[in-house]
């Protein structure tokens, strides 16, 4: 048995790179051990596999040193076949005719070859796949360098290549790989050693490298890392804003970690700490640290890669370069608010929200219109006035200086400005949270002018990229449409709101082009060849006046012939207006050829309700069977219906009365049987039925009426019994046509009480 | 009064070389140190250009199979990041020095350590790291793999290692290593605004030459260029480049592409651009750099080829 070591030794691995890196050695590395057959002795115990930022290690314990000899016999043609197909056998497996054996095979002698593989010393093994391994080493990005880069077939690596350590038990593995030969020998830290170091072999590797001031196991520098902050942040009365991201980035940056604490001055936090923070990590990569109250002290943390000589130094000249990021941050913070966020606001009319709906500006109006109905509505116990100013503003801090640096800070920003403005809380509040829920796990808004700002976007943004790029396909999302509804879900399920959603789709449409046309009627006007006139004005004036709708509008003013179609977006594009005006008309077009797409968005929502529902352990297949009675569209009235149903096929009389309607249903569908009304005076059993059903239907509809789910539920139990009954006492296949044509319809009176409440055709079990 | 101008060499003592103690000793010293190492040391390129890199030194040279080491100091122009003489730490006329290793030598960066002990870091006294940086250059069709050099958190150095100039491949592959002289000294003096620099050892200070240009520049590239001028400028350049290369003097149309590419710079100081034609004027310039670099490219690419058999373009 012997132990392996193999370094790549390369110039600075990015440190996002590193922990891929090591997984891809390891497979790697996996594959050409199974390829040679020794793959079944590398147990995972067995490898190990570090990184830094200059090498890649891996360690594989236990090898063979030779592999077992194999003998494999091949059946060839039989003698006197013709001499091609004896010579291409011969051929295939590399012997001579002459050492063919003949044996008898059912009566026939047949050729046969033995082919006798030696052992192969596993050092021969590696010295092959550790070329293959570096050829097929597959990095996010790669590069070529050096003087074999005259040609682009040379060798490409993360960064330049510069040495290959492959030690077996301590015996240099041979290899020439692209220009490197392999040896024993690598270097330690950059400052801190210099020279070449001897490596003897894999067990003396890592204390080798700590000698030469490199540790090279990633998970020993990212615990001195986490460890080291936090105690320098104790030392100095403070606690560590813990940030695991920033422990393995940082571990990925240095071979000899040193976290060292240093001060920044107190004025700069009178910007927002969030500002701070993100500097501090995106920019420097520094932790910050936080007093016991949990404000943000002006101390942060760096992590030097060396032992300096004074560490006062290093962190001084940290401290300055933290200085000029947090000036400018203070710059900014000042800057953006010399404006105010309505100001701000206008701004959005140069920003692109998507190609074929325009501008973030149009987006905020469609956001504020919705946000209002939706308080008028009652939907959301919230100001309408108060919930339009908040949308009106909501995306103003994306044009400001901050959030430009810091996309991250998007929403907070506008939170922090507006209340410097000295705006209502409400309006503060909801431009700082409108964006959660964010993911799964986040908060969900419950301040209800929040509520009404946050699903206003996130409906606005949903519906209306539904309408231009359809659904998201596979497990791609560019838009964030699966996150747009799971936060509209979310935010519905919490806050207990009844929303029609294809009230929305009406209401957004229906204002998304008439929005359009305005612009398209304005552009006109204040085009200056046509002094102040504008004949689409006019005409959208008049239809106004008919009480045409704004889709009605566009739809006879660019295919009077007939609806919109790919045909009208040809006559749209030949329209003769100004360039605004035409592409106000193309955006409303847009929005008009997607106004029949509610059934599809609800089957949207569907799906994403079962997802979203799946974890919560609502059967995905109780929610078809709501579904698919149709035309519900309140999400939230919807699942309300699915988990009464659900704790009612859970009870031993739903699981019964599940039998007894599919038995019901199976026997109606064989006869394909459509209702006779016949009449007929019923036995004990099924008068027993017609009472329970006489009783249930009625105190359903009611219950359902009422929303409420459980009473429904309990309605049905009810015809339990009675159904069991029929069954047991009733044949419905009677030989008098009569009775049989009145049990039939007996059952599909059953049926269609129970589908009343629910589809259980669509239950599964 | 004997005489109303003093001259150094009567009037101050001689002094020792020192990069630590003045800007001009620090790019002397970076020359005489690339000098050594086989670099050729230019002048800059006597034309506004925003980065060391459009010198043809760099962009052109990276092209073709002939190696190519070379050093110099390019003044840089970034109309945008003029703050009057008011900010000490943006400057809207700053420099860069430029080094071009081409093919890129394997001890590239040891060498460039060893520039940086040279000028007065100490390495084990300050933490110097690689920290991953690409290079994307759309406007001259360039990209390339390198890191920032960090000195204790502050980026001194861009390195880079050019894998693709004017939409061709690199081969071989050049190492770009573009200095900021005015941070490095800023560090290295101890000084925490650029106008404290000293200039020289005799008194002289970043200030005294630069602090009125940068006053009357910024001034002239906000609030004062003539906006319908620069307009007419810029598509008199891009004449001028496609003359330049449809008669296969890609030089000539190389600079061309250079001048259209600062008075877009201008003309986005001046705050007439929007974001929608800013793409527009930016994917002019870019064709301007690729044809001149293409045109260029193809024109060399015989004697190349004749010169490098293993060579080729594509």
């Amino acid at each position: 048995m012997a132990d392996f070591l193999l370094e790549l030794r390369s110039e600075e691995i990015p440190a996002r790179m590193q922990k891929g890196a090591r997984g891809e050695l390891e497979k790697l590395f996996r594959r050409e051990m199974d390829a040679a057959g020794i793959g079944a002795g590398v147990a995972s115990g067995d490898l190990t596999v570090w990184s830094t930022p200059r090498r890649l290690a891996l360690i594989a314990r236990g090898l063979p040193t030779e592999t077992e000899a194999v003998r494999e016999e091949a059946k060839g043609p039989p003698v006197g076949a013709p001499d091609q197909a004896v010579d291409g056998f011969c051929r295939k497996n590399g012997v001579d005719r002459d050492a063919l054996e003949v044996r008898e095979v059912k009566g026939r002698e047949t050729y046969f070859t033995v082919i006798e593989k030696p052992g192969q010393a596993v050092t021969d093994l590696l010295a092959a796949a550790i070329p293959a391994i570096i050829r097929d080493f597959s990095w996010p990005k790669s590069m070529r360098w050096g003087d074999a880069s005259i040609s682009s077939e040379s060798l490409k690596w993360v960064r330049p290549l510069s040495g290959i350590i492959a030690l077996l038990d301590g015996e240099v593995v041979p290899v020439v790989a692209y220009g490197i030969v392999s040896g024993n020998v690598t270097r330690g830290h950059r400052f801190h050693s210099s020279g070449e170091i001897a490596i003897s072999g894999a067990e003396t590797y890592a204390g080798n490298l700590r000698e030469a001031s490199v540790i090279v196991d990633h998970e020993e520098r990212a615990a001195i890392i986490r460890e080291g902050a936090r105690k320098a942040a104790e030392a100095a009365g403070l606690k560590l804003v813990e940030d695991e991201g920033l422990v393995v980035e940082n571990a990925g940056l240095t071979e000899w970690p040193e976290p060292l604490l240093g001060r920044f001055e107190d004025d700069f936090l009178d910007v927002p700490p969030e500002t701070i923070q993100l500097t501090a990590r995106v920019n420097q990569k520094y932790f910050v640290c936080e007093y016991a109250d949990g404000n943000l002290a002006n101390a942060f943390i760096c992590t030097a890669n060396i032992d300096a000589a004074d560490p006062a130094v290093v962190v001084d000249g940290n401290r300055k370069v933290l200085a000029a990021r947090l000036s400018d941050a203070r710059f900014f913070w000042e800057l953006d608010q010399k404006k105010t966020l309505a100001e701000h606001a206008k701004g959005l009319e140069r920003i692109t929200f998507h190609e074929k709906l325009g501008t973030v500006a149009d987006k905020v109006e469609r956001v504020a219109k919705l946000a209002r109905w939706l308080c008028e509505e009652g939907i959301v116990k919230g100001d309408p006035d108060l919930a339009e100013q908040a949308a009106r503003l909501c995306k103003a801090d994306l044009v400001t200086e901050m959030v430009g640096e810091f996309p991250e800070l998007q929403g907070l920003m506008g939170g922090y400005y507006a209340a410097k403005e000295g705006l209502p809380v409400e309006v503060s509040d909801a431009i700082r949270d409108h964006y959660k829920p964010v993911g799964q796990g986040d908060d969900v808004p419950t301040a209800p002018v929040t509520v009404a700002v946050s699903l206003a976007d996130k409906l606005d943004s949903l519906l209306s990229l539904y309408a231009v790029v359809g659904p998201p396909t596979g497990s791609k999302d560019p838009f964030a449409q699966r996150r747009s509804a799971l936060g509209i879900l979310a935010t519905e399920q919490q806050n207990n709101l009844r929303l029609s959603i294809n009230a929305v789709f009406d209401l957004l449409f229906t204002s998304a082009i008439d929005l359009q046309l305005e612009k398209a009627a304005r552009s006109e006007q204040d085009s200056p060849a046509n002094e102040g006139k504008s004949t689409f004005h006019d005409f959208r004036e008049k239809r106004r006046a008919d009480g045409s709708s704004p889709l009605e509008i566009l739809v006879d003013f660019v295919a009077p012939e007939g609806g919109l179609d790919r045909e009208s977006e040809r006559l749209v594009a030949k329209l003769r207006m100004s360039k605004r005006a035409h592409e106000a008309i193309q955006i409303g077009f847009n929005y008009g050829v997607s106004a029949d797409k509610q059934a599809d968005i609800i089957d949207f929502f569907a799906d994403r309700l079962k997802v979203q529902q799946r974890e919560a352990g609502v059967r995905h297949d109780l929610i078809d069977a709501v579904f698919a009675l149709g035309g519900e569209d309140d999400l939230v009235r919807l699942l309300a219906r699915v988990h009464a149903l659900q704790a009612f096929v859970e009870t031993e009389d739903g699981t019964n009365l599940l039998a007894g309607y599919k038995r019901a249903a199976n026997i109606l569908k064989k006869e394909e049987w459509e209702s006779k009304d016949v009449s007929y005076s019923p036995e004990p059993a099924e008068k027993a039925l017609i009472d329970a059903l006489d009783a249930a239907e009625p105190k359903a509809a009611t219950a359902i009426e009422a929303e409420d789910f459980a009473a429904a539920m309990s309605a049905l139990a009810s015809l339990r019994a009675p159904i069991d009954r029929f069954f047991e006492d009733v044949i419905v296949n009677a030989d008098e046509p009569h009775v049989r044509a009145a049990r039939l319809d007996l059952l599909a009176r059953f049926r269609d009480a129970v589908h009343r409440v629910a589809d259980f055709s669509r239950i599964e079990g | 009064m004997e005489s109303e101008v003093k001259t150094a060499s009567s009037e101050s003592p001689v002094l020792q070389r020192d990069p630590t103690r003045s800007f001009q000793d620090m790019i002397l010293t970076l020359h005489d140190f690339w000098s050594a190492n086989g670099c050729v040391i230019l002048q800059p390129y006597d034309m506004r250009m925003g980065a060391g890199t459009f010198h043809t030194a760099t962009t052109l040279r990276a092209l073709g199979p002939e190696p190519w080491n070379a050093a110099f100091v390019q003044p840089c122009r970034r109309p945008t990041d003029g703050r009057y003489g008011e900010n000490p730490n943006r400057l809207q006329h700053y420099y860069q020095y430029q080094v071009i290793l081409k093919p890129s030598p394997s001890d590239i960066q040891e060498l460039y350590l060893d520039s940086l002990k040279a000028i007065g870091v100490d390495p084990l006294k300050h933490d110097i790291r690689f920290v991953e940086d690409d290079w994307e250059s759309p406007t001259l069709g360039a990209w390339g793999l390198g890191w920032e050099v960090w000195c204790d958190g502050m980026e001194v150095t861009q390195f880079t290692y050019f894998q693709q100039m004017g939409g061709f491949d690199c081969k071989p592959v050049a190492g770009e290593l573009t200095y900021g002289l005015e941070r490095l000294a800023m560090y290295i003096q101890g000084v925490d605004s650029v106008y404290d620099l000293a200039f020289n050892q005799h008194g002289v200070s970043y200030g005294d030459v630069f602090l009125e240009n940068e006053k009357q520049m910024s001034k002239a590239n906000f609030e004062v260029f003539d906006t319908d001028l620069l307009f007419k400028k810029f598509e008199m350049a891009e004449a001028e480049c496609r003359n330049q290369i449809a008669n296969d003097v890609p030089i000539a149309a190389y600079e061309e592409a250079i001048e259209a590419s600062h008075i877009f710079n201008l003309l986005q100081a001046r705050g007439v651009i929007s974001v929608q034609e800013r793409a527009s004027y930016m994917g002019r310039v870019r064709d301007l750099a690729r044809g001149s670099c293409e045109k260029y490219a193809e024109l060399k690419a015989p004697e190349w080829a004749e010169k490098y058999p293993e060579w080729s373009l594509l």
